[in-house]
């Protein structure tokens, strides 16, 4: 503690390059695993419209599931159009 | 029925070809029956680390192609009774041999042999699809480097798809000075990134270079870091539990003294 003060009065702040190197890593995985298979995408849209067809009705052929990145971050974007939601115990308040 | 390994990394320059003729080296001096395939086919170089480059006649591809009989191909090592190799061949390339050939070949060399140890190429083409065919266990090489970890995540996603599923990992070339400093990697830095379980690591050691340069694997050394690094791997996937060796960095007094002036 006491030595790491007396370094960074001295400008000799130890460097670490190995968080500068695991958070590089970090972020390349982040955007190799993305490129998931177009089989793995299909089977995770199926999935999530026979979950969705319990509550309402979706466009199935309009529907868009895609993963997208940033720079730091991955996310699961879907734009799923609704033709009409389903009257049921469900779905009254 | 003996194990084939597959020794794979995806990046060159890792320690692939080092850790093949280390740990096939190590298992025949525990007295296993061991075959190392250099199946890096065009860049033949486990014959020269072996130092066995004089005595090829009859490559992985002749056997292949039927042009002679395995038994034929097969280098015995003078010095270590039960290590054969069967080296690539170097005037072809690696569409010479398809997977289903490759794990043929394979199945009859588990008949005979405990081990059969494969040296696989660097990339993730047609050469890594042969070398990994006929595994029924693979060893991912690393070093703690961005561009070494990153391939070898790649692999292992790519080895999971062919349905070679929980890997081993080495991790190759720690210096513990740098890692002490907090300039290089951990063990635990890696292990966490890949997920994947850590068969043994290996410390830089100089004495490396100087065994490939004179073609005698380092685990034959009583004393060298890496050998020791290799001897533990080669019990630990003969089922002992070995503790992974210390990578305590020893500073004596007077570099500390010199470490302080130097502030």
């Amino acid at each position: 503690m006491m030595l790491d003060l007396i370094m960074k009065l001295f400008g000799k702040e130890s460097s670490g390059s190995k968080n500068i190197a695991k958070e590089r890593l970090r972020l390349v995985l982040v955007h190799d695993r993305v490129n998931v298979s177009p089989q793995f995408m299909e089977t995770l849209k199926d999935d999530m419209i026979k979950v969705i067809s319990n509550y309402m009705e979706i466009n199935e052929r309009d529907m868009e599931v895609n993963l997208t990145t940033s720079k730091s971050s991955v996310a699961l974007v879907a734009n799923i159009p609704v033709n009409r939601m389903k009257r049921g115990p469900m779905a009254m308040k | 029925m003996g194990e084939v390994l597959v020794i794979t990394s995806g990046k060159g320059g890792v320690g692939k070809t080092t850790t093949a003729a280390n740990l096939g080296t190590g298992f025949a001096l525990t007295g296993k029956k061991v075959a190392l395939i250099d199946a890096d086919i065009g860049l033949r170089n486990l014959d020269v680390v072996m130092g066995l480059e004089n005595r090829i006649v009859y490559d992985l591809v002749d056997v292949v192609e039927g042009n002679c009989r395995l038994k034929q191909a097969l280098i015995r090592d003078k010095r270590y009774e039960t290590l054969y190799l069967l080296p690539a061949a170097q005037t072809r390339d690696k569409n010479a041999v398809n997977p289903e050939q490759m794990k043929k070949l394979c199945e009859e060399l588990a008949r005979d042999f405990d081990y059969v140890i494969i040296d696989c190429p660097a990339g993730i083409e047609q050469g890594f699809r042969n070398a990994i065919a006929g595994a029924t266990e693979a060893i991912i090489v690393t070093t703690p480097e961005v561009s070494a970890v990153r391939d070898a995540d790649r692999i292992i996603g790519l080895l999971e798809s062919e349905g070679k599923s929980n890997p081993k990992l080495i991790i190759n070339r720690i210096r513990p000075h740098m890692v002490k400093k907090g300039d290089m990697m951990d063990i635990d830095d890696i292990i966490d990134i890949l997920a994947i379980d850590l068969l043994g690591v290996i410390p830089e050691d100089e004495y490396i270079v100087i065994s490939t340069n004179r073609g005698e694997p380092a685990v034959t050394h009583p004393s060298s870091l890496a050998s020791t690094a290799y001897k533990n791997i080669v019990r630990r996937l003969c089922g002992e539990n070995v503790p992974l060796m210390s990578m305590e960095v020893r500073t004596s007094f007077l570099s500390k003294v010199k470490k302080f002036l130097k502030l």
